[in-house]
């Protein structure tokens, strides 16, 4: 069935995805291929409007609108037309048996006028409802807790386009609420109000869109090998899933900030289930046992990419310099040893991120997690994402950081299973990576390009860039 | 650090064989009570390597803990077994997911290199001259 999925104007890239990882997750497998999706006459694909066709009935659509943190709301849409007029000439038409059940003298119910672009006075609502008398409306009005919901929903060309491409027509929806999102609990997980955070802590609500994407439900297996403070994993454990994370760096994964503030205290503080483990290890040498994989429902982080913070490795700096030969620990100070590490350049962590993801997920285990686009002209550039055999890539969602970066959410499904060959080509892959150390650090320096002043040409007029909130329009 | 995890690391020092499984030396150990997932064992059942989950709750003191062989499909299904205190679900759950080690140390068995644990945290990372080229 056809439904009108009204989305808050944020995120835009990560809105469809969303919508679609949840079908795939409350409509089982395939489900997320299945869902359809149409634009209302006249309207961008920035619009927050979109019209979707779901696999399932209106539980799924419920399920997924939830869950969600980008659906405003999703709905059984009555009509729609360019006028109030046309509006009503549709609702009339539409059928007598899909509106009378929600309109019985028991029910409870409620009219939102809603807008996108400008604020309805409340005089202008209150004509608006009146106007609506040719909807049978015979139950009872119950503002606080209704049983049905109706939005009557208008977009117009106000002469401010609010960030769009200018509104061809108005066009005003009529529907009846099937599910909205919880945005309540942004609020609780908001960083600021979190006790331990680091200077890369994902966001609450990216947290969640990755959860989200990742598929976290009770009983799957989470793991983020770029662990830090734990905000991707808070996310997945208030999902129920449950989570294990690592990091290279032992004060962040063990100590914290003291006993009261550290990975440990910040899954207390929402009173999740704590992660099953965390441990200290180097995602390009990793710990798992001989013979271990299909072990993690999902794996989803956000590697160091060396903007912010530069990911490191062991086998000590000077080492892979070559400038000495390998430093020998004396014995007696093995055990309070602090080993030096290595830059760890984006393209070496992000080939050691699919091998894991290759051999530890399970089939049809999700890999999510960002990867840096650089941008020119202030579009990103037509990007390679990293690519592995046993993965398919199914979204990718921009996010533009800066006039020149965008860090892109890949989510990859494992579609192939992890064989020798696979093996025996990242083992070749590692061993290159090892010897030419230098070339790679240089390739994809992103923190040089990022940072480098920009060149002394004419000022840029701030002003003559037009102010769009959409993504590219 | 939980039984789950302690099955599925290994040593990956120079030097190591299969480094696997690594020898458990607890000093302080506790139990961190959760909801028991019957899927979620279920799933995870076929990825342990049993006789090293039996060996490191033995090294716990807890002997009786686990059964020699691995519980079938049909034991972790059967009615009631996530109510019932001593189900061999139950069990299985507290060996993989309530028993926390606190402080101790992971010993390669072929080389002998310790990883410390530690406040609950083991730390796999190799000192420069260890790692394999």
């Amino acid at each position: 069935m056809w439904y009108l999925c009204v989305f808050y104007h944020r995120l835009l890239d990560y809105r469809r995805p969303e919508v679609q990882s949840l079908a795939e997750l409350f409509g089982g497998p395939g489900a997320g291929d299945a869902v359809e999706w149409r634009m209302p006459e006249n309207h961008h694909v920035d619009s927050p409007f979109h019209l979707v066709r779901l696999p399932g009935d209106e539980r799924l659509a419920a399920q997924i609108a939830n869950r969600s943190l980008l659906v405003k709301g999703i709905y059984e849409l009555w009509g729609h037309g360019n006028t109030y007029e046309e509006l009503e000439r549709a609702v009339v038409e539409y059928p007598e048996e899909r509106k009378l059940p929600y309109l019985t003298p028991e029910s409870t119910f409620k009219i939102v006028v809603d807008s996108f672009g400008k604020v309805i006075s409340f005089q202008e609502q209150n004509e608006i409802m009146k106007s609506l008398t040719y909807i049978p409306f015979m139950g009872r009005v119950n503002l606080k807790n209704p049983d049905h919901k109706f939005f009557v929903m208008e977009t117009d060309d106000y002469g401010c386009n609010n960030g769009l491409p200018p509104v061809v027509q108005r066009t005003v929806f009529f529907g009846r609420e099937v599910g909205a999102a919880d945005r309540h609990l942004l609020p609780t997980y908001q960083l600021k109000s979190r006790k331990y955070i680091g200077p890369t802590a994902m966001d609450a609500e990216m947290a969640f869109l990755m959860a989200n994407q990742g598929l976290a439900w009770p009983g799957k297996l989470v793991y983020d090998p770029f662990v830090g403070t734990g905000s991707i994993l808070v996310a997945a454990a208030h999902f129920g899933a449950m989570t294990m994370g690592a990091d290279i760096d032992i004060r962040v994964v063990r100590d914290g900030r003291g006993p009261d503030c550290n990975i440990w205290s910040n899954f207390e503080q929402y009173k999740l289930p704590e992660p099953l483990c965390v441990l200290r290890a180097d995602n390009n040498l990793p710990p798992w046992r001989p013979g271990l994989k299909e072990v993690f429902d999902a794996i989803i982080c956000d590697p160091p990419y060396g903007v912010r913070a530069g990911g490191r490795k062991s086998g000590g700096r000077k080492l892979i310099k070559g400038t000495v030969t390998p430093y020998t620990v004396p014995d007696e100070k093995r055990d309070s040893h602090i080993p030096s590490t290595a830059p760890y350049s984006l393209a070496e962590c992000v080939h050691d991120l699919l091998h894991l993801a290759a051999r530890m997920l399970v089939m049809g285990g999700r890999l999510v997690f960002f990867f840096p686009v650089v941008r020119e002209d202030g579009v990103a550039n037509p990007a390679k994402y990293p690519e592995h055999p046993c993965f398919k890539l199914i979204a990718t969602c921009e996010q533009i950081l800066s006039m020149r970066y965008s860090r892109v959410l890949l989510t990859m499904v494992k579609v192939g299973p992890y064989t020798e060959e696979v093996e025996k080509a990242a083992e070749q892959r590692h061993r290159e990576f090892r010897e030419n150390h230098h070339k790679w650090m240089e390739e994809g320096n992103l923190h040089s390009t990022v940072f480098s002043p920009a060149d002394q040409g004419a000022p840029v007029d701030r002003d003559s860039k037009p102010k769009y909130r959409g993504k590219y329009v | 650090m939980r039984l789950l995890t302690h099955n599925m690391l290994a040593s990956n020092a120079r030097g190591a064989v299969t480094g696997y499984p690594l020898k458990l030396q607890v000093v302080k150990w506790s139990t961190k009570e959760a909801e028991p997932n019957a899927d979620f064992l279920r799933g995870m059942l076929p990825k342990i390597d049993w006789a090293a989950l039996v060996a490191a709750t033995q090294a716990l003191g807890l002997p009786e803990l686990l059964p020699g062989a691995p519980p079938t499909d049909a034991e972790l299904s059967a009615e009631g077994a996530a109510e019932d205190e001593g189900s061999v679900l139950r069990r299985l759950h507290r060996a993989l997911l309530e028993i926390h080690i606190e402080e101790g140390t992971l010993v390669c068995p072929d080389t002998e290199r310790c990883f410390p644990i530690s406040r609950g945290v083991p730390n796999m990372l190799l000192h420069e001259d260890e790692v394999r080229n």
